[in-house]
């Protein structure tokens, strides 16, 4: 088992009080698996992959264990998490490219990254430069500026470098989500890729964008307002949803050729609530058409088929 | 407001080029002789790979950039001329939203900032309780609890937020034409749905849209018009459902079997096309444009450049 996560709750400190981003996740990612995490916009997916790596400093870890190859992940304390990072558990952050500084060549930032990492180059150096040609880039890249490069390329550069330790846990926040369907596809497949060559066990690839999970991730968990809904196979997600939510949000998606003037498609109806204090019992019951007097009270994250686990009265049922 | 079919925007053969490399020596040709126009009530998409110029034609429309050569007329006017009160009466009309959120936000500042800018520059006159209750409107219209964003800090908001409260401080003024920048690559599907309607609504009831776009199955369900841009090049033009329906160029070809769909692996996509599709250019050099593409007309209302890529229709 490489990563289990039992319990994890973070909140966000402000001034109104809590927000309940990740609120008793439990979860488990086997070796090799490759699991997507997807959720409406501002339901805590990004809280949830920052959190197993890095917590900001606005984050609260209140709850909570996780668990990488065996061994306890400290994530409650920053100093601590120094020695995992990087080497054990790493992090493509979403908006990764756009902090890229563009006054610094894509070579000097490498170093200066390894660098911060207490990582020594010349170890490193060589195995950077075959990885720099396995994803296809010239090795010329370390000399160019940001601006000089597509999108596509300068997303190859921050994977190759963020699992160059060859970590157990690679973490893509929105990877894929800034690029055009043919880069988007080249990189989803490097994704895969570097979970065949073996630069990394197992991953987490955030992303909103069910069908690019369909085609890469071995399970999907879908996160309703700082909840787990539901974690199944992709094939099952897709075409088995046990989850009430699930299911509108696979619905909702336009497939190529439907046309708002033919064919108005419709969201989800109503909005997730807020975070500061939702509501008690699930959380999707105000927008759920399934909901009942039961849901008043939480439903248990449980299985519900071999492989398939699902927060929802109904689904159990 | 025109009338139902009179032109609104006018793209002229225009062409950017950006200075590169360590002492701006070198040159790189983004944009190469881009025409287009958008009517009041069109929406207009464009499709590219990453790096192809979107945004630098995005930018160029709300004269954030130079145009290196070439005119863009709006409602008949060459915008590079427009100064002062002119250029601030353009703004109440075009205004566009950034595919980058954060980029847009100063982080030392609370996000509503950009309401409150938007207040002191196009609405000093209005009330309190009247801004307040427009605010909360326009909010309400991309699917935001005014409690949940309001008041906060960038960094204390998702992506899809912030991109939002853009959208919603874009329409607040009534536009007539909006340049939306991937604007809901960062959103999730019901939410990406939440605004496409509503783009939807605000077309029907006039607003032009340039819709910049990676996702074909999006840019097909809202757009009238389609244009593909590959290396600052137009390579292929026209009715959306033409474009989609009968695609000329070998690149637009490409893209849509690209597309992920929720029902088919890519890999099957290959099978019955016949080849897998050439990676994007996200794996090669970066590769400046060539000379520029001419359009030819391969039925009514679609163009498709002829070009070296062995793309003849
Ligand atoms: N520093 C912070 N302080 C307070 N609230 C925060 C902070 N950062 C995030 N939040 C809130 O926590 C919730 C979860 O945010 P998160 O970034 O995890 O969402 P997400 O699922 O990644 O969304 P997106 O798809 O838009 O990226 C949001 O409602 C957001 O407003
Ligand atoms: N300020 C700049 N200086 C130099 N080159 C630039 C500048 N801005 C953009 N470019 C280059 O111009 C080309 C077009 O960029 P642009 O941002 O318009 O592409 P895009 O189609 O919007 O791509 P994406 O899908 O990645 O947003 C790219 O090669 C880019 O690197
Ligand atoms: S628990 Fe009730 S409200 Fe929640 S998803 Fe299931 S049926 Fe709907
Ligand atoms: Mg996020
Ligand atoms: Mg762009």
């Amino acid at each position: 088992m490489s990563l289990k996560v039992d319990g994890l709750t973070v909140y966000y400190q402000s001034l109104r009080g809590d927000v309940k981003a990740v609120d008793g996740a439990t979860f488990e990612i086997a070796d090799g698996e490759i699991m997507g995490l997807a959720g409406e916009s501002g339901c805590g997916k990004s809280t949830l992959g920052k959190s197993l790596v890095r917590m900001d400093a606005r984050m609260r870890y209140v709850d909570g264990r996780v668990e990488l190859d065996g061994k306890e992940l400290p994530v409650w304390d920053d100093r601590k998490m120094n020695p995992y990072r990087f080497k054990h558990v790493s992090i493509i952050p979403q908006y990764a490219l756009s902090a890229l500084n563009p006054t610094r060549k894509i070579g000097t930032m490498a170093t200066e990254l390894l660098a911060s990492r207490d990582i020594p180059l010349n170890g490193v150096v060589d195995e950077f430069k075959r990885r720099l040609k396995i994803v296809g880039l010239p090795e010329d890249v370390l000399e160019r500026f940001p601006i000089e490069l597509s999108g596509g390329m300068k997303q190859r550069v921050v994977m190759v470098l963020s699992s160059l330790l060859d970590p157990s846990l690679l973490i893509a926040d929105e990877v894929t989500s800034a690029l055009d369907v043919s880069t988007q596809r080249a990189v989803s497949e490097l994704l895969v890729e570097f979970r065949d060559r073996g630069f990394v066990k197992s991953m987490i690839v955030i992303t909103h964008d069910l069908s690019v999970l369909y085609q890469i991730a071995d399970t999907i968990l879908v996160m309703y307002a700082g909840k787990l809904a539901e974690k199944a196979p992709a094939e099952t997600v897709v075409h088995a949803p046990a989850h009430p939510y699930t299911r509108m949000l696979i619905s909702s998606l336009p497939e190529v050729g439907v046309r708002y003037a033919e064919k108005r498609l419709i969201g989800i109806p109503g909005r997730p609530p807020s975070l500061l204090e939702p509501p008690t019992g699930c959380r999707f019951k105000t927008r759920c058409p399934l909901a009942f007097e039961k849901c008043a009270e939480e439903p248990p994250f449980v299985e519900v088929a071999p492989g398939q686990a699902a927060a929802c009265w109904k689904a159990t049922a | 407001m025109l009338e139902g079919d009179s032109l609104m925007l006018n793209v002229e053969t225009c062409c950017k080029s950006y200075r590169v490399g360590a002492f701006g020596g070198g040159e790189l040709l983004a944009v190469q002789n881009v025409s287009f126009d958008v009517h009041p009530g069109e929406v207009v998409s464009l499709i590219g790979e990453s790096g192809s110029g979107k945004s630098t034609i995005g930018k160029m429309i709300l004269r954030l950039l130079k145009v290196t050569r070439g005119n863009i007329v709006f409602d008949g006017v060459d915008i590079s001329t427009l100064g002062g009160r002119e250029l601030k009466a353009y703004y109440a009309d075009v205004q566009g939203v950034f595919q980058d959120p954060f980029s847009s936000y100063n982080p030392i500042f609370k996000a509503d900032r950009v309401f409150t800018m938007l207040r002191s520059e196009y609405f000093s006159g209005l009330s309190a309780t009247d801004w307040h209750a427009k605010l909360e409107k326009s909010l309400d219209a991309v699917s935001l609890n005014p409690g949940d964003v309001l008041g906060k800090y960038p960094h204390q908001l998702s992506g899809g937020q912030l991109q939002r409260m853009l959208i919603a401080r874009a329409l607040m003024l009534d536009i007539r034409l909006l340049v939306a920048d991937e604007i809901i690559s960062m959103l999730d599907a019901s939410t990406r749905i939440d605004v496409l309607n509503l783009l939807g609504d605000l077309k029907s009831r006039g607003l032009g849209i340039l819709f910049i776009t990676h996702d074909l199955s999006l840019g097909n369900y809202i757009s009238d018009k389609t244009m593909i841009l590959r290396r600052g090049n137009v390579v292929e033009l026209g009715a959306t459902e033409l474009v989609f329906g009968n695609p000329v160029h070998p690149y637009t070809k490409t893209l849509l079997a690209s597309v992920p769909q929720l029902h088919t692996k890519w890999q099957d996509v290959d099978v019955t096309i016949g080849a897998p599709p050439a990676p994007g250019n996200g794996g090669g050099q970066l590769v400046l444009a060539e000379g520029s593409l001419e359009l030819v007309e391969v039925e009514p209302s679609h163009f498709a450049a002829l070009d070296g890529d062995g793309a003849a229709p």
